[in-house]
């Protein structure tokens, strides 16, 4: 038992190693969109006299763009750390044969990946929440306060999982020539329909929207951190997201964990 | 699933590699191929073993089985007595391979590549460094330490892929046509290693295709073609238990029909085959055949541009088991 948990560990010092070495290219991608997105949307709009606001008077739009831009940086990242680095060693190389090799049960080597990937997630989140909280125009500022702690470091660790089991998920079942297509078939429609720029229950004019919406796992992540990290907009009842963070992410897991298996055992 | 198996079979006794009736059918909703059919396979420890087969004979997918990253459609692979199937995680601790393809890790160093090797492998932190270290020298490869893998020529990853493998000391060495697509320097080089690790004792698998190559590292070779192995033996013994032939060719300036015909009937030879102007010849002894065949071609009138006589080898082995050429 213990030679696994050592194969587990040297699993993971190799990817830090990797994620070492590339950091100032894992900062760029990071931080890069959330940067853009808050300097538009936080600072030239209300500079120059647009406006929005999510739903709610009396809130800055900035206050609905936190929460939704730290689970967009969480997603994104579990994706593009997990997926994308699986996709090239399915491709044109084989490499990840030699870890497939390594003595555990295959499973404990994408395990690895997902712990790997949402540990990147939580340090993005990390990298990006300063950003988001700070870039802004004069009195544009967002209103934060964490109530309950516990709450807000279980939506954010399941939120973590989900997006890296989702990561591993997408890197075994796509097929590596339609990698291009990717971000336009997934990343961006699940970005722009994940509750990130308005919140869940604003959607109620749109009914059918509001539930077709309930299938992309960025709300809840989104809903999860909103209501933690800005209870006072209107988020989705807490049972309902940790349901579906917790669930899902068990559930993604194990079904991703299957995915990876058949992919390199043939 | 996790742990080793509670009962470990007695090393001393077991055969170190083991295939019985080992089977694997790839299927797809088109087609299914039968890649290897019915094959077993017995290899002693401390032998140098050669899987000797065409391309598609089913060489990958045997080793593929054995290594765990292959599931066996019928039969059994044992590895050190440990079923491949329940005991994979055991397997692997136990075995060194060197795919067919490049798998190198392109994120890492050369040195990188090994160290993190011996660390899947639970190799001490100190004592993978050492052995990264020690195998870079014994390798050739010390000055490319911190070379970016992708950097290296097809030679030195070769050799990088083999140094690798041997990090955690396996006790079962595999490797997948290791000299496939390189310099013939480089080929010479890798026999020498590999000579060096059969001398210290290494229980090898290797897979080729090139007839040189299994005659000069293998032990035994077991020649397989469609999956099925077609005949087992030393590279000696093949070679006269399979009553192989000289092979006597003869490129002829003109129509080599009539010489083919007359040749067929000259004592000493066995069968004639022809491909345009090439006339093959399969003799039962050397002396003097390629000189009656070029008086014959003479007095026929018929211009010898070119003979030759090449004694037993695997390459007439496999002509004579397979009626197929062999390409490489
Ligand atoms: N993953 C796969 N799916 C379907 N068919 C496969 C697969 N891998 C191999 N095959 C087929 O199985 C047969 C045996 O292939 P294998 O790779 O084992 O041969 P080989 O002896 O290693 O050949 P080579 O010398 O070209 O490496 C071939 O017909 C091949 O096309
Ligand atoms: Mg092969």
């Amino acid at each position: 038992m213990s030679a696994e948990v050592g194969t587990f560990f040297a699993l993971v010092a190799r990817d830090l190693r990797v994620l070492r070495r590339q950091f100032g290219q894992f900062l760029v991608r990071t931080i890069m969109q959330p940067l853009l997105f808050v300097f538009v949307f936080a600072y030239v709009f209300p500079k120059i006299g647009q406006g929005f606001h999510g739903g709610s008077t009396g809130v800055s739009f900035t206050t609905v763009l936190v929460p939704g831009l730290i689970a967009v940086a969480i997603n994104f990242q579990g994706i593009q750390a997990v997926a994308l680095p699986l996709v090239q060693e399915f491709s044109f190389s084989k490499e990840i044969e030699d870890r497939v090799l390594a003595p555990v049960p295959v499973w404990v080597v994408g395990l690895e990946k997902i712990a790997v990937g949402a540990a990147q997630s939580l340090l993005a989140a990390g990298v990006v929440f300063p950003i988001v909280y700070l870039v802004h125009a004069h009195g544009a500022a967002p209103s934060l306060h964490i109530h309950d702690p516990l709450l807000f470091a279980i939506a954010l660790v399941f939120a973590c999982v989900l997006a890296a089991a989702l990561g591993l998920f997408i890197g075994t079942v796509i097929d590596p020539r339609k990698i291009p297509l990717l971000f336009a078939v997934v990343v961006i429609p699940i970005t722009f329909l994940g509750c990130v720029y308005y919140p869940w229950a604003t959607l109620t004019p749109i009914p059918w929207l509001k539930v077709l919406v309930l299938l992309n796992p960025l709300v809840y992540m989104t809903e999860g951190l909103r209501a933690s990290l800005t209870p006072e907009l209107p988020h989705m009842p807490v049972w309902a997201f940790m349901l579906a963070l917790v669930g899902g992410s068990t559930a993604l897991t194990i079904v991703s964990l299957r995915t990876f298996t058949r992919r390199v055992v043939t | 699933m996790i742990g080793e198996p509670a009962i470990i079979p007695s090393a001393a006794t077991e055969s170190p590699i083991r295939a019985e009736q080992l089977r694997k059918v790839y299927g797809s909703r088109h087609e299914t191929v039968i890649a290897v059919d019915g094959l077993d396979l017995e290899v002693r420890r401390g032998e140098f073993f050669g899987l000797l087969g065409p391309n598609g004979a089913g060489k990958s997918t045997t080793i593929g089985m054995l290594t765990t990253i292959v599931v066996p459609t019928g039969g059994r692979a044992l590895i050190a007595g440990l079923d491949v199937r329940h005991h994979a995680a055991a397997v692997k601790r136990r075995i060194g391979v060197v795919s067919q393809a490049n798998t190198l890790d392109r994120s890492l160093t050369v040195w990188e590549n090994l160290y993190y090797h011996g660390r899947f492998f639970g190799v001490p932190r100190r004592r993978a460094r050492l052995r990264a270290d020690e195998l870079l020298e014994q390798f050739a490869l010390s000055e490319r330490a911190q070379s970016m893998v992708f950097q290296l020529s097809g030679g030195l990853a070769q050799r990088l892929m083999i140094a690798r493998a041997l990090v955690h000391e396996p006790e079962v060495l595999f490797l997948d046509e290791p000299t496939s697509g390189i310099d013939p320097q480089s080929r010479i080089n890798l026999w020498r290693i590999l000579g060096d690790l059969h001398e210290a004792g290494q229980t090898t698998l290797l897979t080729t295709h090139n007839m040189d190559e299994a005659d000069k590292l293998c032990e035994r070779i077991a020649i397989i073609d469609n999956g099925k192995a077609l005949a087992l033996g030393s590279p000696t013994e093949l070679k006269q238990t399979l009553g192989a032939d000289t092979l006597i060719t003869l490129t002829i300036d003109g129509e080599p029909a009539p010489l083919a015909e007359r040749a067929a009937a000259l004592a000493g030879v066995r069968a004639v085959e022809r491909e345009g102007q090439l006339v093959r010849v399969f003799a039962t002894r050397s002396e003097g055949v390629l000189a009656k065949l070029v008086e014959t071609a003479t007095s026929l009138g018929l211009h010898v541009r070119d003979a030759a006589s090449h004694p037993p080898s695997l390459e007439t082995v496999f002509l004579t088991l397979t009626g197929r050429e062999y390409r490489e």
